[in-house]
């Protein structure tokens, strides 16, 4: 029965968070992105304490019931698990406490000191996003672009087709390695990486050791037929003494559903107390310690960032891709508040990078900020009518906006690069960027102030620019734009 | 036994009725046979032209007998695995085809086809004997750098060569009608008209005249120059929708009612183009198309506009791009031979249909492509023709008041991205005006430019309802 609802329920959440990454049209997230906001680092990260309480109970009533539901890393293991259909395929072994404590300070100095890429590798939530976003959206897209070419050959307009790119190879790469390296873990020993590298697991490990429901043995009623252990993913079941590691133990429920003696139960207290009790008496020391120590170090980690927080017929002309110009202040998005706020906060889950439709954000290719977004504009621009990528942020990183702020909010400003400027160079009319301005902050004027016949070129009001570029991107010079949008470090309104 | 015994007259009777009935099921049968022929002969007449029909026009001037339709060279067929090089296979066939079936006139130019249509067109035709066809090209010397004698000159005695001939049957100022200092500039100053007349005279160009499209005053003042140069022939927009409502649809266009009638006074046979504005009047409205297909449910709505073409009798012929063999078959159909149309009929296509049409407030493209390549990448005639087809579908989105907004925007803005990539789309126009002069039907395509991108943009910021 607790393995049936588990299932189900887990189930659920990986469809519609996987939904919601894959999700390019814009639909979802109007319905799902709560998936993502009740992630338990996201809340941290965006100092959601409601969120963060209401888990932190949950593990002390019930145990570690969001690895085994909420978590979408945490049941991608368990479906990557269930291809092996071997049979009792698992075993007990001990806790690696060597791996596991370390790995959680690492994470949490990481946290706290601002190394991006590191606390952003190692939250579970996030690795599983870079899949969804780097692998599993680009099969999405694909597949619909195939129905979107049958639904043009059926004069239909239920598909349309999508552009896939290579938004960044380093994060590409990363997505995969992780994909290998999970399914080899899981495949062969269930929960493996839960337990010994999550962080997220690790801190839930301290509450969950004294959660109040737990699965117990009724020694009178155990044969010592061994099922149990064979069965346990998170392999913290020792059936020769009864004892269960709880700091491990998820509350799947298959042990129970494995037992044929009807032995173990999850229940609030069990029959055998004393077993309990001598095997919970020699860790509760350390492990009172290290959860005091985790639970501090992570208000704090939340609280530092709060703070920092701020000439023939026909043919086409052959058209050049444009190049990325190299951006001295790194561009992100409306609501990220600034750079800084955007860097501490982001865990490098993708969501964004995932919805926005106009292949403005991709991760940056910055060694410090692997993992996070930003923005570029070769292939579209910032349109005024959309804020999704405000609308999913999970961690805060990027604040909820609406259309009317987001035109206020200056990310950054044009910078006009006078010699790739069409009126110069080829001799012609333009004015492009200044008709396309949503802010009215460009103005066409002669190069030259004596001279009405000199060429009209671009006088860009920086106070009134938004950074939006959509000049950027209408800018005819090829490869490189005759203008082009410079970060802010901190965003401003205007 | 008695039962058994059959009499000879009986049995006489029995095989005389035998034998009829044989007969006449084999009578049946044999009916039954000719009934299936026939049905098949039938489908076959409705899509496959005879040979031998072909309506034939003789020229007043040198009594060149020219078929009614013409083979326009402007709109070749790509490869179907590249759409970047053209199918001289097909090309091959089609001309084929078109000989067979008694066409022998051939119009091309040297600027068609990215310039690669003369070049196809000499293939095609050097597999034909020079006396089964007549070939017309074109000084295209638009380009200022042309305009000197000897690149004009170059130009063309590079068309004989690219068309494997030793004369030209037909040879066309290309595109006279912008103002008289161009036609001057192009044609008088630089000395190449004298020099084309002497090539008349030596009978390397059996004919000279001129293509036109522009304003009145120049074409009057060009065709006044017959006292001096004789013109053999001269090329024309005609189809029903121009006839009367040309100056309307744009100032600098001449009514082809006018254009013809003066060349009629002068008795100079005129060479038809654009007798379907670039297949618009083959794509018109669902409501027009059932007008014109209850008059005449067995043919096709092309073959209007190709009768009306031909009705005239000072038509030489009448030019047809026709890139698909469907095109050809349909208006050899049309032309094997014509039906001319009646008096009645002729004015129902000028006046009722034709006004309808400008009623629609189409942008004139058709899609020649003469003002292409655009210099920043932006495909111009497919956005224009994008725009007509979802005007005339009903489909584009109307603002305010438009019930179906949602599901227009949403189809306004994908059917475009399906064929014009987002780079090559209206918000790329820099406004720099280039393509304008090139343009035949006098678009401003900067303006209209810009007015498609500030719908798209509008619809683009209100997905939910339009912008009050």
């Amino acid at each position: 029965m607790l393995r049936k609802i588990r299932t189900i329920l887990a189930a659920v959440m990986f469809v519609l968070i996987t939904l919601l990454f894959l999700d390019f049209t814009g639909t979802l997230h109007h319905w799902l992105s709560w998936c993502a906001k009740i992630q338990f680092l996201p809340a941290v990260m965006a100092l959601n304490v409601v969120v963060v309480a209401a888990f932190l109970l949950i593990t002390l009533i019930c145990g570690r019931t969001y690895c085994s539901i909420i978590c979408p890393m945490g049941v991608f293991q368990d479906i990557l698990a269930r291809l092996n259909r071997k049979k009792n395929k698992y075993s007990y072994s001990k806790e690696v406490r060597w791996l596991r404590y370390p790995v959680l300070v690492v994470f949490i100095i990481a946290g706290v000191a601002g190394i991006g890429s590191i606390f952003q590798l190692l939250a579970p939530y996030s690795s599983y996003g870079r899949i969804a976003n780097m692998i599993f959206q680009p099969v999405w897209k694909m597949s619909n672009n195939i129905l979107a070419e049958l639904a043009e050959r059926a004069d239909s307009y239920a598909f349309y087709s999508v552009d896939t790119w290579m938004r960044s190879m380093p994060v590409f790469v990363i997505a995969a390695v992780t994909l290998v390296v999970i399914f080899i873990l899981a495949w062969r020993g269930g929960r493996t990486y839960c337990n010994t590298i999550c962080p997220v697991g690790t801190i839930l490990s301290f509450f969950a050791r004294f959660s109040w429901l737990k699965i117990r043995f009724d020694e009178d009623k155990c044969k010592n037929c061994s099922l149990c252990s064979k069965n346990c993913k998170a392999a913290c079941i020792d059936f020769k003494t009864h004892s269960i590691d709880y700091t491990r133990c998820v509350v799947c429920g298959n042990c129970i559903d494995s037992c044929k003696f009807g032995a173990l139960k999850y229940t609030a207290a069990g029959p055998s107390k004393k077993t309990n009790k001598a095997t919970d008496a020699n860790p509760i020391d350390t492990s009172k310690r290290s959860f005091l120590l985790a639970t501090a170090l992570v208000s704090t980690a939340a609280l530092a960032q709060k703070k920092k927080e701020k000439l023939m017929d026909g043919g086409l002309a052959e058209l050049e891709d444009k190049v990325a110009p190299e951006r001295q202040t790194p561009l992100t998005p409306p609501g990220s508040l600034s750079f800084q706020n955007l860097a501490t906060r982001c865990t490098g889950c993708q969501l964004c990078v995932s919805e926005c439709p106009n292949q403005v954000l991709r991760p940056s290719s910055d060694l410090m900020h692997l993992m996070q977004p930003t923005m570029s504009y070769e292939h579209g621009y910032c349109r005024p009518e959309c804020t999704r990528c405000s609308e999913v942020c999970p961690a805060g990183a990027i604040q909820k906006v609406d259309k009317e702020e987001k035109t206020a909010i200056q990310i950054g400003h044009a910078v006009w690069i006078k010699k790739n400027c069409v009126p110069i160079t080829d001799g012609v009319e333009c004015g492009n960027c200044a008709r396309h301005c949503p802010s009215g902050a460009i103005e066409m004027v002669p190069l030259d102030e004596n001279d009405e016949e000199s060429p009209m070129v671009p006088a860009i009001n920086e106070a009134a620019c938004i950074g939006c570029g959509a000049c950027e991107y209408v800018c005819p010079a090829r490869p490189f734009s005759a203008i082009y949008v410079e970060g802010h470090e901190v965003h401003k309104k205007i | 036994m008695e039962k058994k015994n059959i009499t000879r007259r009986a049995f006489l009777k029995l095989f005389g009725a035998g034998s009829v009935a044989t007969a006449a099921s084999l009578a049946g049968c044999k009916s039954g046979n000719k009934a299936g022929s026939q049905a098949k002969q039938e489908y076959r007449n409705q899509v496959e032209p005879p040979v031998g029909q072909m309506t034939y026009r003789v020229n007043p001037k040198n009594k060149d007998k020219v078929s009614i339709l013409g083979y326009g060279m402007m709109r070749l067929p790509s490869k179907v695995d590249n759409s970047d090089e053209f199918d001289q296979d097909m090309i091959n066939k089609q001309i084929d085809y078109a000989l067979a079936h008694g066409l022998n006139y051939i119009d091309t130019s040297p600027v068609y086809c990215q310039g690669k249509s003369e070049r196809c067109t000499g293939i095609a035709l050097s597999r034909h004997k020079r006396s089964e066809y007549f070939v017309a090209t074109k000084l295209s010397n638009f380009n200022h750098d042309y305009w000197s004698f000897e690149k004009s000159k170059e130009m063309y005695h590079n068309s004989m060569k690219e068309l494997q001939v030793d004369y030209i049957d037909y040879y066309l100022l290309h595109a006279v009608g912008g103002s008289m200092e161009e036609f001057n500039g192009r044609y008088v100053d630089n000395g190449i008209m004298g020099y084309l007349l002497k090539e008349r005279e030596a009978g390397r160009i059996r004919n000279l005249g001129f293509s036109f499209h522009g304003k009145q005053e120049v074409f009057d003042e060009v065709l006044a120059l017959d006292e001096k140069y004789h013109w053999d022939f001269v090329q024309i927009e005609l189809n029903y929708l121009d006839w009367d409502y040309a100056n309307e649809i744009s100032k600098s266009n001449v009514d082809a009612s006018y254009l013809y009638t003066e060349l009629q006074k002068k008795g100079i046979p005129a060479v038809i183009m654009e007798p379907l504005l670039g297949g618009r009047l083959a794509n018109l409205p669902q409501y027009l198309m059932t007008e014109l297909k209850s008059r005449d449910p067995e043919r096709s709505v092309a073959s209007w506009a190709f009768r009306y073409a031909g009705t005239n009798e000072g038509v030489l012929t009448v030019l047809s791009g026709m890139t698909y063999m469907e095109h050809l078959k349909d208006n050899l159909l049309s032309y094997c031979p014509l039906k001319p149309l009646t008096e009645e009929e002729m004015r129902f296509l000028d006046k009722d249909i034709a006004q309808k049409i400008v009623g629609l407030e189409n942008i004139p493209c058709n899609d020649c492509k003469y003002c292409m390549p655009c210099p920043y990448g932006v495909d111009i005639p497919a956005i224009f023709v994008h725009y007509n087809k979802c005007k005339n579908e009903g489909s584009l989105p109307m603002g305010v008041g438009d019930a179906e907004y949602r599901k227009h925007r949403r189809q306004y803005l994908i059917s475009l991205d399906r064929v014009v990539p987002r780079d090559r789309q209206p918000d790329h126009c820099i406004q720099c005006g280039q393509c304008e002069p090139h343009c035949p039907q006098s678009i401003r395509i900067p303006r209209e430019l810009a007015k498609i991108d500030e719908m798209i943009e509008s619809l683009k910021r209100n997905p939910e309802g339009p912008e009050v």
